[in-house]
């Protein structure tokens, strides 16, 4: 399991709002083709880490990158002033806390990131909408209506629309940031199993405040605190054997 | 005692629209007594203060129509534009300063507004279209678009802001830019908001008075040709409300029908614009 190649390499990693320093110095790897998760107590960073990955924090004014983010095999560091948000997010896809589908069709939904990217050949785009909802689990349920408009869907039918969306352009990367958080139970379980499915053919990077499902779905966790990493390991190592005390204090629940 | 009072209040705005629409039809009827149906909607001349009089509400009508098509011409792209530039690409600090100044420009009287077109917008339209007519649609449609912009703008804005963030960062992470995001999923998810600032902004052109009955000449003329002069229902109500006609001639009565008309087309746009409305609802 540790002998993935690395897909990111986090050095130095710190990020400002404004004067107030959310981030210190991180250092980690991510491993091709693994799941790693990010978990701490509210408020730790582990969010704003995440946020890092696909420059989303370039939508808000006075946000500042230290260190790098470095990606393979290309080398590029994804927080560079020289390197263009919008390039990254082309590689990078995200998921979010809520589900937000667009107010468009089902297949719109899908075929949005490939119409961003200028796609326009219509069989491309109705093979690859079709691979990427068989892809979320979502094909069967709403293949009788792919042009039914996409927030009609369930709660949890919607965050897979938003997997599916993420997928289409076959990321490499997938950032999910609390994605089951405002699902039930059920619909918590089948993102899971996507998640875990996903890990084939994509690196996932998920923060989650749910230490039962960071030991479920991830390879590796990695345990944040005021804005530092304090330990990163894999998750069966982490979970059972952790080598902070503090790590140790979180994950039995003394504190968080 | 406070529950009967607010009761009272909400009852007089109520009270105060069916009371106009009882005294149109009322005071509407005895010119329809005199006049049929037929003829008020076939004839093509409205000549009702001349010794032959004809009662067609066909050229006041196409007044109207024309005058609130040029406007909105103006109106609607502009005040999308704007708001789409307000809501999705201004900083804070210059919206501002624009919002208020656009809310002030719908502050400024009409007859204002009427002057601007008569003085301003005429004289130089006709140094680009030679022989057009010192009172023409043209000028007043175009400037009743100016003056509507600023609704369509700010009620358009509302509604684009009142998109969740969520759906936006939605689109910036799947790499697209601030225009794509703006114009795939910002306006289509407000545009049932947006569907409403276009009806208030149709409703106003069509109602508006001032503007047509100092730019745009008096003379009802059936017309669909906005570099001629005509009267809309509105100026047409203005000149005979501001002559001396007997309260119980046909002629004064001709207003309420004229009224009456006003208030059934500014209704179907209101209903259009609510049904589109419904249509486009999107429930985040």
């Amino acid at each position: 399991m540790l002998t993935s190649a690395v897909k990111a390499r986090v050095s130095g990693l710190g990020f400002w709002y404004g004067n107030v320093r959310a981030l210190h110095g991180l250092d980690m790897e991510i491993r091709d083709r693994k799941v790693t998760a990010l978990i701490g107590p509210s408020g730790c960073g582990k969010s704003t880490f995440l946020r890092c990955f696909n420059r989303m924090h370039d939508l808000t004014p006075h946000t500042r990158y230290e260190g790098s983010i470095r990606l393979y095999p290309d080398d590029i560091d994804l927080v560079a002033k020289a390197v263009d948000p919008i390039e990254v997010r082309m590689r990078i896809g995200m998921v979010f806390q809520k589900p937000n589908p667009f107010p468009k069709s089902i297949f719109e939904n899908v075929a949005y990131g490939l119409r961003v990217r200028g796609a326009r050949s219509r069989a491309l785009i109705e093979e690859q909408v079709e691979k990427a909802l068989r892809d979320a689990a979502l094909w069967d349920e709403v293949k009788d209506r792919l042009h039914g408009p996409g927030l009609s869907l369930s709660g949890g039918q919607q965050q897979r629309l938003c997997i599916a969306r993420a997928l289409a352009t076959d990321p490499e990367m997938l950032l999910f940031d609390e994605p089951t958080s405002a699902l039930d139970p059920i619909a918590t379980a089948r993102i899971e199993e996507l998640i875990t499915a996903l890990r084939e053919r994509v690196t996932v990077l998920i923060v989650t405040h749910n230490m039962q499902q960071a030991a479920r779905v991830s390879d590796f966790t990695a345990f944040m605190y005021l804005g530092e990493l304090v330990e990163f390991d894999a998750t069966s190592k982490l979970f059972t054997n952790p080598g902070r005390k503090a790590t140790e204090d979180y994950i039995t629940g003394r504190y968080g | 005692m406070i529950e009967a009072l607010l009761l009272l209040a909400g009852l007089v705005a109520v009270f105060t629209t069916l009371s106009i629409v009882w005294i149109l039809v009322t005071e509407a009827l005895p010119f329809f007594r005199r006049v049929p149906l037929g003829d008020f909607l076939t004839d093509t001349m409205w000549t009702p203060l001349f010794a032959e009089p004809r009662y067609g509400i066909l050229p006041l009508l196409a007044g109207t129509l024309v005058t609130t098509a040029v406007a909105l011409t103006v109106a609607i792209p502009a005040g999308t534009i704007i708001a789409i530039h307000l809501s999705e690409f201004a900083s804070r600090r210059l919206r501002e300063v624009v919002k208020p100044a656009l809310e002030m420009l719908g502050a400024v009287p009409t007859v204002v507004y009427g002057y601007f077109a008569l003085a301003i917008v005429t004289p130089f339209l006709q140094k680009l279209i030679p022989g057009l007519p010192g009172f023409n649609m043209l000028s007043a449609g175009l400037v009743i678009g100016i003056m509507i912009v600023p609704y369509v703008a700010s009620v358009s804005e509302d509604a684009m802001r009142a998109v969740p963030t969520h759906m936006r960062e939605g689109s910036y992470a799947m790499g697209a830019t601030r225009l794509q995001t703006a114009l795939r999923v910002v306006v289509p998810g407000a545009l049932s908001g947006m569907a409403a600032a276009y009806i208030l902004g149709i409703s106003r052109a069509v109602g508006e008075t001032m503007v047509v009955a100092v730019a745009a000449g008096l003379q009802p003329n059936l017309t669909w040709d906005p570099t001629e002069s005509a009267a809309t229902i509105t100026s047409f109500i203005v000149q005979v409300t501001l002559g001396d006609l007997p309260h119980d001639s046909i002629g004064y009565q001709s207003i309420f029908a004229a009224g009456l008309v006003l208030l059934i087309v500014t209704l179907a746009f209101n209903v259009a614009g609510f049904l589109l409305a419904r249509r486009f609802r999107e429930a985040y």
